[in-house]
Order: C-alpha cells, then structure tokens, then sequence
C-alpha cells in the first residue's frame, strides 16, 4: 500500500513538474516574448536579445529593444497580438494576467517572478535552459553577477556600514524588506534594512512605523519625494532634516527595483548613496 | 422616442440585427486588423485568432452584457427601484473577495496544478457571489421586505469589498491581479468560459420571461400584487436567485463590469413601453449590444494596445446616465 501512495506521489510530482517546465524538452526557443521588464533583460543579459519579437510596454533596457512591438503589460497582456506574433515561449510574471488563456492557445509559457538572489539564479537558469544557452554560460552569467556585487560591497569603507536605511519601492507606501533582492543587495553593502524579513518581501509599511524607526538613510524615486515630505511627521524624520535622503531618476528606478542583470548597477548606486551621505553623516558629527 | 405597443417587435429585430453587426465587426477587429480575416483560410495563426480569440471574446461579451443586462431589468423590478443594480445583493464585493481569496491562496505559486487554477479563479468569483447574496438575505430575514433587503446587500457589499482590500493589502503580490478582477476584462474569454455563460443565459432568460406577469403585477404595488394572487414570495426567491446566477457567471468570467446592467434597462425603457418579461428579454439583448459595442471600442481605439473594457462602460454608462438625469431635471420631472 505504501508503495502505491509512493508511485503514485512520485507520478503525481513527475506530472507537476513536467508541466511547469514543459520549455525544458523543447528545442531551443526562437520567438521570444517577454511580459516582465527583468525577464526581458534576462534573455539579452544571456545574449539572446535578437530572438526577442516582443515586449511588453514597460520593458525599457537594453536600447537595442526600443523597436519591438508593445504586447501591454502583466494587467492587461493583449492575447490576440501575442499569438499573432507566433512565438514559441512566452516569458511572464506568475502573477500576471493571462498566461493560462495563453497556454489553451498552445502557447509555451513560461511564468517566472524572481524576489530574491537565489530566485533570480534560477531564472537565470530556467530561461537559459529553454533558450538552449549551455549551463555553464547562464552559470557564468550568474557568477559574474555575484561577483561584482561582491566587490561593490568589499569597496564600501567602514564609516558607510551599519547605516540603518529605509528603501522605499512605490508611494502606498510599499518598502523593499530583508528578504527581497533590494534587501539582500543592502545587507551585502553592510546596510542594515529598518523592514526586516518577518515583515515580508515588499512589505506596505504604516508611515509611524518609519517614523519610530528613524532610519538614517532613505532611498526613493524622486517622484515620490514631495509625496513623501507630505506625510505627517515625516518632515521630522532625522534623515529628511539632515538631507540623507537618496533620490534616484527614473531610469535609475528601474534599474533598482528590477531583479535581473541589472543587479549590479543597482548595488553601485546604492553603495554610492551610502557612502555618500554617511561622508555627510561623518562631517555633521565628526 | 417612445414606440408604440406593435411596435416593439421592430425594435427587437433591429437590436438582433445590430448585434449580428457587431459581431460581424467583433471578429474583423483587433490588433492585426482586418488581414488575419484575409488571411484566415490560409494562415493557421490567422485562422487561430479569429476562431479562437476573437468569435469567443465577442459572443462572451455579448453574453456577459446580456446576462447582466437581464439581471439589471430584474433587479429593478424586483426593487421597484429604477437605480437598482445587479450589484445590488452583494454579489459584485462577493465575486471580489472571492477571488482575493483564492488569489492570496494560490498566488504567485508557479506549481499550482493548472486545473486548480482554472477551477479555481472562476469558482471562487461564483461562490463569493453566491455567499454575498446568501448573507444578503440572512440578514435581511428573507425576501419580504425589499427595502431591507436593499439595505442589508449594501451593509454586506460594504464589508466584504473591505475585506477584499485588506487581503489584497496584507499580500501585495496578488494587489495586480485583483486590480485586473476590478477593472474588468473581455479580453481573456475562450470558447469555454463564452460556453459557461450562454448555458447560463438560456435558462435565465425562459424562466424571466415565464416570471414576467409576476413582475407586472408588483409594479402596481405590493398588495394589489397578493390580491391578484401573485405568490410573491416565491416569486421573489426565484428573482433573487435568477439576479445571482447571471451576475455570478458574468463576473466570474469578465471581473466587474459597471453600468451594463443599470443602463440597459433605462435604454430599452426611453424607447419602448413593454411588459416585464420583455422588458427582461429587451434588456438582455440591449446589454448584450452595449457590451459588444465596448469590447470593440476597448479594442480598436488605441490598437494596437488595448483598453480595460470595464473602465470603458463606467465612462459611456456613468455619462449617459448623467445626461439622463440632467435631461429629465430640465424637463422638471424624474421618470
């Protein structure tokens, strides 16, 4: 008896899993769409941008990708200009719209939607796999990645760690926690991240949580500055009085809240951030 | 423009063909235009996306429209209440929190067995429907009193639309796809989900155009309706049912889709002068018309991106609907 529960486990998992990567057996892809800006870049960081023959409207990076056609975003993928497009894998986030209409088509589809390092390192070889890139690249790729993260955060002095730093990712407001890529980048600069882990990976934080927390650096898009200085008591905040506060462009935004190659020019502002304002931090209190 | 008795018939034959208009226009309309329709005899993608993407997303909205639609006429006949809504039992916040849960069950688990989420997201809009309109009349003790049960589908809509924000607020990750439920969408209806929706639409429709006298007769008020021997209860626990059942599988299959079921009723109403039960069967047709014309709208006015066509009938329903009443208070008189 307790063999046959075993098959039948063992049948029930091989069925589960032949599903979810049913990429895997095919032949290398060709046509190539990809609905997540960080999956877009994924398939050019593994130097397959040429096979891409759409995107969806907020892929933005690499330029080369400017030209392709826009197939709407994870709200509202537009299905009839997918499979007009004929490709051969779809690239979404598991939370996206869509992806199981598109597989009734007879579309491959592939949902993937990295948080953290260790999620973005099977993406890496995930997509690798079903764009026929040997492991050993996609292994590269990956290394190369940690890397130079690495010696980013080796190149941070001491007086710029253990600075407590809040990471704002959108105005709700919704903070980036220890868990999350962003919080991982920050704990390997030395940083330490005022949402911890428990909190979960992008956590929406109460405004008098930050403001109890005084955290002595602020990281945020620039376009939610003004927002941010309207919040009560937050004009208060140590770190709002001092001028810690790290605004970045949009285009840097994306850079840093994208969880894909992308990772180490994200982890290079941000270390630029902390030891630019823990230089200021050192002046004012010598 | 009030036709007369005889003429509703015209009426009914002039929607049925607009309708067939609209579907003609349904399948030659989209992203890649008119050449997938050239090329459909030849093209197994063109062919793919005219018969498998564009004919069932355009009888699917004609379908959701018209079951929403038909429970509109029988909501607001059933409330004697010209603004009634076919979200008015709770059953719109139902279908809401419903999803939320099964999204912040299943969410973002990429090993979810794909049967479970096709089941799942559809199911769960249908029983939260069910179990709002279910609440509705607990708390409401029964079907008697209209006015509290009006009162008791607000008080559950209101609570249960609040637990769906708090759910979609503790798990940010399902916070897109709920917005998507909100926003409401033809875009994702394949030949099953169109299916689901015309085997509802069927029954629905004979059993209101059976309930039609029953309707007539509680227009002229409550006790002349039981002195005609009108069984009133009974009458009204299939109406409520009915109002559940269509809006429930419209919901489940397009998300919330505002206005259709208010203004289609109105429209069949300034036109012609009908009875109950045609007035349902007018109004399913002319929700069904109101749908489809959204849906081509949604889809060609900035292809070859795409409009939520849920955000496109709350803009043409919440403006026809002002010009109405501004209208009628020019004329110095609310219909």
């Amino acid at each position: 008896m307790a063999r046959h529960t075993g098959m039948l486990y063992l049948c029930f998992m091989f069925c589960l899993l032949s599903s979810s990567y049913a990429a895997d057996t095919t032949k290398p892809a060709q046509r190539i769409i990809s609905l997540l800006p960080s999956l877009t870049e994924t398939v050019c960081a593994l130097g397959a941008c040429n096979r891409l023959v759409g995107v969806d409207r907020y892929s933005n990076w690499p330029e080369s990708i400017a030209q392709l056609p826009r197939m709407g975003g994870g709200i509202d993928p537009n299905i009839e200009s997918i499979v007009a497009l004929k490709p051969d894998l779809v690239l979404m986030a598991g939370s996206a719209r869509g992806g199981e209409r598109l597989k009734s088509l007879g579309l491959t589809v592939l949902t993937l939607e990295p948080k953290n390092y260790a999620d973005i390192q099977i993406a890496l070889g995930v997509v690798g796999k079903a764009l026929g890139v040997p492991a050993k690249d996609s292994d590269r790729v990956w290394r190369d990645i940690n890397a130079q993260v690495e010696e980013i955060s080796k190149s941070v002095p001491q007086y710029a760690k253990a600075q407590r730093v809040y990471f704002e990712v959108s105005p709700v407001p919704f903070g980036a926690g220890d868990g999350s890529f962003i919080g991982e980048t920050l704990q390997r600069l030395g940083a330490r991240n005022i949402l911890p882990a428990s909190m979960g990976i992008f956590p929406q934080v109460s405004p008098e949580f930050v403001v109890r927390a005084q955290p002595d650096i602020i990281m945020v898009g620039d376009s939610n500055l003004s927002e941010m200085q309207a919040r009560p008591g937050w004009t208060n905040l140590s770190a709002m009085r001092t001028g810690r506060v790290c605004t970045f462009t949009p285009k840097e935004s994306d850079v840093l809240v994208r969880p894909g190659p992308r990772m180490v020019e994200a982890a290079r502002l941000m270390s630029q951030c902390l030891v630019e304002k823990s230089a200021a931090q050192a002046k004012q209190n010598p | 423009m009030n036709l007369n008795k005889s003429n509703h018939w015209l009426f009914a034959l002039t929607m049925l063909l607009l309708v067939v208009i609209g579907i003609g226009i349904g399948v030659s309309v989209g992203s890649s235009g008119l050449e997938s329709l050239q090329n459909a005899w030849h093209d197994d993608v063109a062919w793919q996306i005219i018969w498998q993407i564009r004919l069932p997303r355009t009888l699917g909205a004609f379908a959701a429209g018209a079951l929403l639609g038909l429970a509109g006429a029988l909501a607001q006949g059933l409330f004697r209440n010209p603004l009634a809504d076919p979200y008015l039992l709770g059953s719109a916040s139902g279908a809401t929190l419903g999803v939320a849960l099964a999204l912040a069950f299943y969410g973002g688990n990429q090993f979810a067995p794909d049967a479970f989420v096709r089941v799942g997201l559809t199911g769960a809009a249908f029983a939260g429907a069910l179990l709002a309109v279910v609440l509705t009349l607990l708390l409401a003790k029964g079907v008697q009193h209209t006015m509290r049960l009006l009162l008791a589908g607000v008080i559950v809509g209101v609570v249960m639309g609040a637990m769906a924000s708090l759910i979609a607020l503790m798990r940010p990750d399902v916070l897109q796809n709920m917005q998507g439920f909100l926003l409401g969408s033809t875009a994702f209806i394949g030949w099953p989900a169109c299916l689901v929706m015309v085997y509802v639409l069927l029954p629905c429709l004979c059993l209101a155009w059976f309930f039609g006298f029953a309707m007539d007769a509680l227009s002229l008020g409550e006790s002349t309706a039981l002195s005609l021997g009108v069984p009133l209860r009974a009458m009204r626990i299939v109406i409520v049912l009915l109002v559940t059942l269509a809006t429930g599988a419209a919901v489940a299959q397009t998300g919330l889709i505002a206005f259709v079921g208010l203004a289609a009723p109105h429209l069949v109403r300034s036109i012609v002068s009908v009875k109950s039960g045609s007035l349902a069967l007018l109004s399913a047709l002319m929700g069904g018309l109101l749908l489809l014309v959204a849906d081509i709208l949604a889809r060609s006015l900035i292809a070859p991106q795409e409009l939520p066509v849920g955000v496109l009938t709350a803009v043409l329903g919440g403006s026809y609907l002002l010009w109405l009443m501004y209208r009628n208070q020019n004329q110095g008189a609310l219909k």
